[in-house]
């Protein structure tokens, strides 16, 4: 009796240490991952916070004062011309405009990323590996590249406006370049991989005997693909369109390239102040506040849509 | 793009020249884009063995925002006048003395006396040019010797107009434009020009550096530009011409300087002395078609170059350099220049 007791308890005493050395382990393999987050993300948004708070040097840089003023003038504005107090329209309206666009290039690529996915996933599996390899492509180009060769398409001596002039369908050539257009276009073109890629991965897994179905209860295509299709690879969508719309609002070589640098767009506005404007606090809490705004989107945007879900089931 | 070639190109020599002999040290350039003779490189590395390693920057402000921010690893910059200025004062730079190296004599006697560095203690001219205008005069053929071609302009040239992004030059020419005083803090007269700006701008198509191939192209038809990328917008097409505002404007040099923590400080000297060199001056002048402040240079130049319409000024033309403005002043000039590009 004793001895299996003592049995029992060894066996014990060895599964708490299997259990233990697997805890280890675990930790031991997360942590160069861990390590590499702790260092390379939140270290450098800790001196970005440190910095907000600080006074700002009198060329670039800081002094080392703890001072609100940048975060006022995020916001606020004391008039240029008076000293009354306001909302800072300028701010406002760079932050706007980053929104429209960020939003209208998710849109785009949504609306051509799809019906690529959706291509893709329903090719033989033998040929689906050679598309998806296809969809990479652009990314073996530096983004800087990629951006000039757009322009070369789009400038008034480019691709698109030659070939109207000869066609004749044109007499002089259109002002593509330099407008709201190209900076979408460009933003569409560089982030369009990024919608496909989880689109695909989402129909890849669908059923498509629940399609079938949907079609033997006399559903249309377009009841299909809204009422079976689109729910069924929300996952999808909401990664593409998450991991296209963080990095178009913060865009910042695309705008300055395509849009001819007479608009600002909030990542041209930060480097602005870390370079001309010579405010590194303001930069910092600028920076900081399109953080913060585009997790408060993600939350919005996930609360939305797994709600919708559980009203489903 | 262009600049992105050259600098590719230029990053590729020394490593050829590496090749070939070892180098005895290293230099780290950090310049403005497109605006480095490989030729002038190439010749330095040979005659010191010495590896050149070049990176650009499009505005005096980005390079010193990097410089603040260290770990950089340059040795040599090239800020404009008034930068030089903030430098010095910053406690950035290294005093090198050029006055006592042995080309200093080749100095042009007007720019040894400069007031961003009296006695030029820590700084040796590298170009020197002016802030005017670029114009195509086959598209416009009225008189160009004024802002108002980019601040009020004729019909001919709405947008098809390029203004540099530069703050402080934009603001300075708006300044020169209502005949106002630099460094302004008065508030109804910075309305004006704050409003100006903004009804000016919608006349315009775009704000860049790079604008030589799109002079040359026709994709512009004018723009606040430099004197020797004008000139260099003409050799690609005899149309665009240069213009002197009447109004005034402003004059800047660039300069060569050694930062205080600079790896390789005794190379850098050397290269201080040899753009004193005559020759070599001419060397950096050919490619980026500014005057370099160096007497001699023109010997080793085409004719063509000392007498062209951007380098040769008109009589009643005087040099005249912006000071660095205070604190208070370039707060108001960033908050004019955020409502402008909103």
């Amino acid at each position: 009796m004793t001895a299996t007791r003592a049995i029992a308890l060894a066996g014990d005493a060895a599964a708490r240490d299997a259990a233990r050395r697997v805890t280890r382990n675990r930790w031991l393999l997360l942590a160069p991952a861990v390590t590499i987050i702790t260092l390379a993300a939140a270290g450098p948004i800790l001196i970005v916070l440190v910095y907000s708070f600080l006074e700002k040097g009198n060329y670039a840089g800081v002094i080392w004062n703890f001072s609100s003023e940048a975060w006022f003038n995020v916001f606020l504005e004391r008039g240029m011309f008076d000293d009354v107090v306001s909302f800072a329209d300028a701010h406002l309206s760079i932050f706007l405009r980053s929104l429209r666009l960020a939003v209208m290039a998710t849109a785009m690529a949504f609306v051509v990323g799809f019906p690529t996915a959706y291509f893709i996933a329903t090719r033989p599996a033998r040929t689906r590996n050679i598309w998806l390899f296809l969809i990479t492509i652009p990314f073996w180009t530096n983004l800087l590249i990629r951006t000039f060769a757009i322009m070369e398409i789009l400038r008034n001596e480019g691709v698109i406006n030659v070939v109207l002039g000869w066609l004749h369908i044109v007499d002089e050539p259109i002002q593509m370049l330099y407008t709201d257009f190209a900076i979408a276009v460009g933003l569409l073109y560089v982030y369009l991989p990024l919608m496909v890629l989880p689109l695909y991965a989402s129909i890849e897994k669908l059923d498509f005997r629940l399609v079938e179905a949907g079609y033997d209860l006399y559903a249309n295509r377009w009841k299909v693909l809204r009422h079976v299709i689109l729910p069924l690879v929300r996952p999808g969508i909401i990664a593409g369109s998450i991991l296209v719309f963080i990095p178009a609002l913060g865009a910042y070589v695309t705008p300055r390239v395509l849009g001819g640098g007479l608009n600002m767009m909030l990542g041209n506005l930060i480097e602005f102040q870390f370079g001309q404007g010579r405010n590194w606090p303001l930069g910092s809490a600028i920076s900081l506040t399109l953080m913060a705004l585009v997790m408060v989107a993600l939350l919005i945007y996930v609360r939305a849509t797994t709600g919708r879900e559980a009203r489903h089931g | 793009m262009k600049k992105l070639l050259t600098g590719a190109l230029v990053l590729a020599l020394p490593m050829l020249a590496a090749g070939t002999a070892r180098a005895d040290g290293e230099l780290n350039i950090f310049n403005w884009g497109n605006y480095t003779n490989p030729a002038l490189i190439e010749k330095f590395e040979k005659a010191y063995n010495v590896k050149v390693t070049l990176a650009d920057y499009d505005s005096n402000d980005s390079m010193l925002a990097k410089i603040k921010a260290g770990g950089h690893g340059y040795d040599i910059v090239v800020p404009s006048d008034y930068m030089v200025k903030v430098m010095i004062d910053e406690g950035l730079l290294l005093e090198t003395k050029p006055s006592s190296m042995s080309n200093f004599k080749n100095m042009t006697k007007q720019w040894q006396e400069v007031y961003f560095d009296k006695g030029r203690n820590y700084s040796v001219p590298w170009q020197w040019g002016t802030t005017g205008v670029t114009v195509n005069t086959k598209t416009y053929g009225g008189d160009i010797n004024t802002w108002a071609v980019v601040f009020n302009p004729p019909e001919e040239l709405k947008g098809k107009i390029n203004v540099v992004p530069e703050m402080n030059d934009v603001i300075n020419a708006a300044l020169f434009y209502k005949g106002f005083p630099h460094c302004n803090t008065d508030k109804a007269q910075m309305k004006i020009v704050s409003d100006m700006l903004v009804e000016a701008k919608k006349t315009w198509l775009s704000m860049e550096y790079g604008n030589v191939e799109r002079f040359g192209k026709e994709d512009i038809h004018a723009g606040v530009n430099w004197n020797g990328a004008s000139m260099r917008a003409r050799l690609a097409n005899p149309n665009v011409a240069y213009g002197y505002p009447k109004e005034g404007l402003a004059t800047w040099m660039d300069n060569v300087v050694v930062l205080k923590d600079a790896k390789n400080a005794e190379n850098a000297k050397l290269f201080q002395n040899f753009i004193m060199d005559p020759e070599n001056a001419a060397m950096i002048s050919d490619f980026a078609k500014y005057a370099n402040g160096i007497d001699g240079s023109e010997k080793f130049m085409p004719a063509e170059f000392a007498n062209a319409p951007e380098i040769k000024a008109p009589s009643w033309y005087k040099a005249e350099f912006i000071p660095p403005c205070g604190q208070d002043v370039n707060e108001l000039y960033t908050k004019i220049w955020t409502n402008l590009m909103k």
